[in-house]
């Protein structure tokens, strides 16, 4: 096999490589992305049925209850429009607080329950987590639209 | 006062980074000596103000000067000094003064043990260091004075971040930016070569010694901060594919394809246009992270919309860096030259695949960090891209360049034979074979990907003992004494061995803790006992104690073992009050074995709490595995063709030059 050749297969050998390792990176990032929706959409059945996605907004002040076993919690998360209940068992994380922002992720239930895997509180006492915001401020201009028609 | 001549400071820095960012190169290209030598003297004193401005600002801390808007942000008087010292770089306009400070001591180093480089290159050096400085000091000083006063002045502080005051915060980020930065000195080297439009083998013996520094910090910085989420963000994970931990991890794979290149380019004069490439790579992504971490921009795309100042800015001088940078090097690229060819199977071959593989990682990180800011930014919807997809990424990706890595150090350079490498290897294949289903089986189940990668961690690390052997085997017919022939050795090789040899503890670490590790959610009122396989964990209750700053409530957790005493647990919750903030300490019994982690959740009624117990098998490799990789490239800089001290080898690379240029 002279030189050219060796060198072309290479080449080759190199293409296809590429070629599967693109296809399997894409199919991997495509079936990992997870979606964001506001209790409002979740509500206008804008949200997944099955699948994993995540929602955000504020923990409805007295709306956290925990069931007597001590690990599973309700609590509901509103974006001031509309309200969702969320199921969740663990322990919470520490900046997990009533009148705070929240995101959860997590799928639907058969009765629109939202049941979480994750709670997630990332964010310091003043910050508010980026989606539980964008939900708020989706919720305000949604309302002003309304008012002002 | 002592904030003013802080700001006084810093202002002088940058008028002496544009000094030492412009005026030399323009002597070198005018040839006029009287420029040219202005760039170790404008460096270093750039370096004594920055200093200067560093210290200013960290004694307004120890001094608890609150009239300093900065320091009331960041810090309170009851915080503990250690914590008040390394309070300077707990917000956004102290990490940059670090940034910038580390930049200058880099630079410093370079003025003060780069003596064997030629005068011209070394003045280049300096001088495009100079122009990395003005843009973050211009930074610093239009957009993020950390010396704002605040009048009327603050009674006290609002306090440091209380997830930020543990040990940890003293060393984790001076160390990753000692190695984040260190890789502005690898790409100055490139650009100074671009410039001087020569790039041979020596420019990569000069070259490697700085790399591998810097890379050394990184690797050491990576894991000082894995480890440090593992205990303190209190839910025992140790890598979540965060933003802003894969700002540092991407530098670190394009750093590490950069120190495998200079091997090839300084023993081959191979693949010259890529190392300066991976040079100007490193340093781009390096300033990429600070972007990211910096902006504002992972906080929301919004939040940079509302104060795009900052975030401009550093997109801005983005641009003018990498853009510059790749646009000199489109130009002068084809002078340098392509270098030595090579066959199909060679060494040179198999560290250009490690290459690929670790470029295409740093890839895939990449694109799933960069995707959701995309989608966000173009007001496609909010879009998270979930850790399966960098784990299973990234294993695939990885896992043929670790196979890789036992067969290319046995490689000899330029043609290499498939069948003699197999030969020397097929102990370590059967080794690696057996543990891969022995191991699984030990630890209780055997799925596909601990097999894979407990055979990839013992391949790794027995082909670097065979590697040794084999090493020896060849000297043999001089010394037949075991000592002598080890003694024999280059300390660079040692370095490697040592290296890999980590990599594969690391990997080991990784699938062990990934595959074996369990987690139980429990409600434990006093005395309750939770039975984890053969562990006995007994809750005594909690007691409330007081710390400097803070007030806690810490559970006791007797651990036994079939009776017999293991160790005692004591996690807390604690309650900071400045910011009403509330911290979960977890205790963990650490072990070469096993990790035994304890939480506290929250208090139920009676006493009781909600509980969170894991048991973590092998978890300390991971971070064993980064501190063996670090401490084989300190061995690797200690070898005597680096030594950058050494008078000779400048005396001898000096001549050297001098013949090539006469």
């Amino acid at each position: 096999m002279k030189a050219r050749h060796k060198r072309f297969g290479l080449i080759a050998v190199g293409l296809i490589l590429l070629v599967i390792a693109t296809v399997l990176i894409t199919k991997s990032f495509k079936s990992n992305l997870v979606f964001f929706f506001t209790p409002t959409q979740v509500e206008k059945g804008e949200a997944p049925k099955s699948g994993s996605f995540r929602i955000g907004g504020l923990v409805e002040n007295g709306s956290l209850k925990r069931l007597p076993d001590g690990l599973h919690v309700q609590f509901k998360v509103t974006d001031t429009a509309k309200t969702m209940l969320v199921e969740y068992k663990g322990i919470l994380p520490d900046l997990f607080k009533e009148g705070k922002g929240v995101v959860a992720e997590g799928k639907l239930n058969a009765i629109g329950v939202f049941e979480a895997d994750q709670v997630l509180a990332k964010h310091d006492e003043n910050y508010m987590p980026p989606e539980a915001a964008a939900a708020l401020k989706a919720a305000k201009d949604a309302k002003a639209k309304e008012d002002t028609k | 006062m002592i904030p003013e001549i802080g700001q006084f400071s810093l202002i002088l820095a940058f008028c002496f980074a544009i000094v030492q960012g412009t005026l030399p190169l323009v002597g070198v290209w005018k040839n006029n000596a009287a420029l040219s030598n202005l760039a170790v003297p404008a460096a270093r004193t750039q370096f004594a103000f920055v200093a200067i401005a560093f210290i200013c600002l960290d004694y307004s801390f120890y001094a608890n000067d609150f009239s300093v808007l900065y320091v009331a942000s960041n810090s309170n008087s009851h915080l503990p000094l250690a914590y008040r010292l390394a309070a300077l770089w707990g917000g956004h306009e102290g990490s940059m003064i670090l940034w910038v400070s580390i930049l200058a001591l880099w630079t410093m180093a370079v003025t003060l043990f780069a003596k064997s480089l030629p005068e011209t290159f070394r003045i280049r050096l300096i001088s495009v260091m100079g122009m990395v400085s003005i843009g973050f000091l211009a930074f610093i000083i239009f957009t993020s004075n950390p010396f704002e006063r605040l009048i009327p002045a603050a009674l006290d502080g609002r306090d440091l971040n209380p997830l930020l005051q543990d040990p940890g915060m003293v060393f984790h980020p001076p160390v990753l930016y000692m190695g984040y930065v260190g890789f502005s000195v690898a790409f100055a080297f490139a650009i100074a070569a671009l410039l001087d439009g020569r790039l041979d083998i020596t420019w990569a013996r000069w070259t490697r010694p700085w790399t591998t520094v810097a890379w050394v910090f990184l690797t050491l910085g990576i894991a000082f901060g894995s480890k440090w989420a593992y205990y303190e963000l209190g839910w025992g994970g140790w890598w979540f594919w965060d933003a802003v931990e894969n700002a540092s991890f991407m530098p670190w794979l394009v750093g590490t394809a950069l120190i495998h290149s200079l091997a090839v380019t300084e023993k081959r004069d191979a693949f010259k246009v890529w190392t300066v490439l991976l040079s100007i790579c490193a340093f781009s992504l390096s300033l990429l992270g600070t972007f990211l971490v910096r902006s504002g921009v992972l906080t929301s795309v919004h939040a940079f919309a509302t104060d795009p100042r900052r975030g401009v800015f550093i997109l801005m001088y983005l641009v003018v860096v990498i853009g510059g940078a790749l646009i000199l090097f489109a130009w002068r690229a084809p002078k340098v030259g392509l270098g030595e060819k090579f066959d199909v199977v060679s060494r040179e071959s198999m560290l250009l695949t490690n290459n690929v593989v670790l470029v295409a990682a740093a890839g895939s990180v990449l694109l799933g960090t960069m995707y959701p800011l995309l989608m966000d930014a173009l007001g496609a919807g909010k879009i998270s891209v979930g850790p399966p997809y960098f784990d299973a990424v990234f294993v695939a990706i990885m896992a043929p360049g670790l196979f890789l890595m036992g067969l290319g150090p046995l490689a000899k350079w330029r043609k290499a034979s498939l069948p003699e490498i197999g030969m020397r290897l097929r102990v370590a294949a059967v080794i690696s074979l057996v543990s891969a289903l022995l191991v699984p089986l030990l630890m209780g189940k055997l799925t596909l990907m601990t097999a894979v990668g407990v055979f990839l961690g013992i391949w790794v690390a027995s082909t670097t003992l065979i590697l040794l052997v084999n090493r020896i085997k060849t000297r043999k017919i001089a010394t037949p004494d075991l000592v002598e022939n080890l003694k024999g050795i280059p300390l660079a090789f040692y370095g490697m061995l040592l290296a890999h040899f980590g990599i594969g503890v690391f990997i080991l670490g990784v699938t062990l803790v990934k595959g074996y590790e369990s987690e139980q959610d429990l409600r434990m009122d006093k005395n309750d006992v939770a039975k984890i396989g053969n562990l006995e964990f007994r809750f005594d209750g909690t007691q409330e104690i007081a710390g400097p700053n803070y007030m806690s409530s810490q559970g006791t957790f007797t651990v036994t073992s079939n009776g017999k005493p293991v160790t005692v647990l004591q996690p807390e919750k604690r309650f900071y009050p400045v910011q009403g903030s509330v911290m979960t300490e977890a205790d963990i019994g650490p072990g070469v074995i096993k990790d035994l982690y304890v939480s506290l959740g929250e208090p139920l009624e009676n006493g009781a709490w909600s509980v969170r117990i894991y048991i973590k098998p092998f978890v300390q490799w991971i971070w064993a595995g980064a501190i063996l990789m670090a401490l084989g490239g300190i061995l690797a800089l200690t070898d005597k063709r680096y030594r950058i001290l050494n008078k000779k080898a400048a005396k001898e690379a000096q001549d050297a030059l001098e013949v090539f240029e006469a």
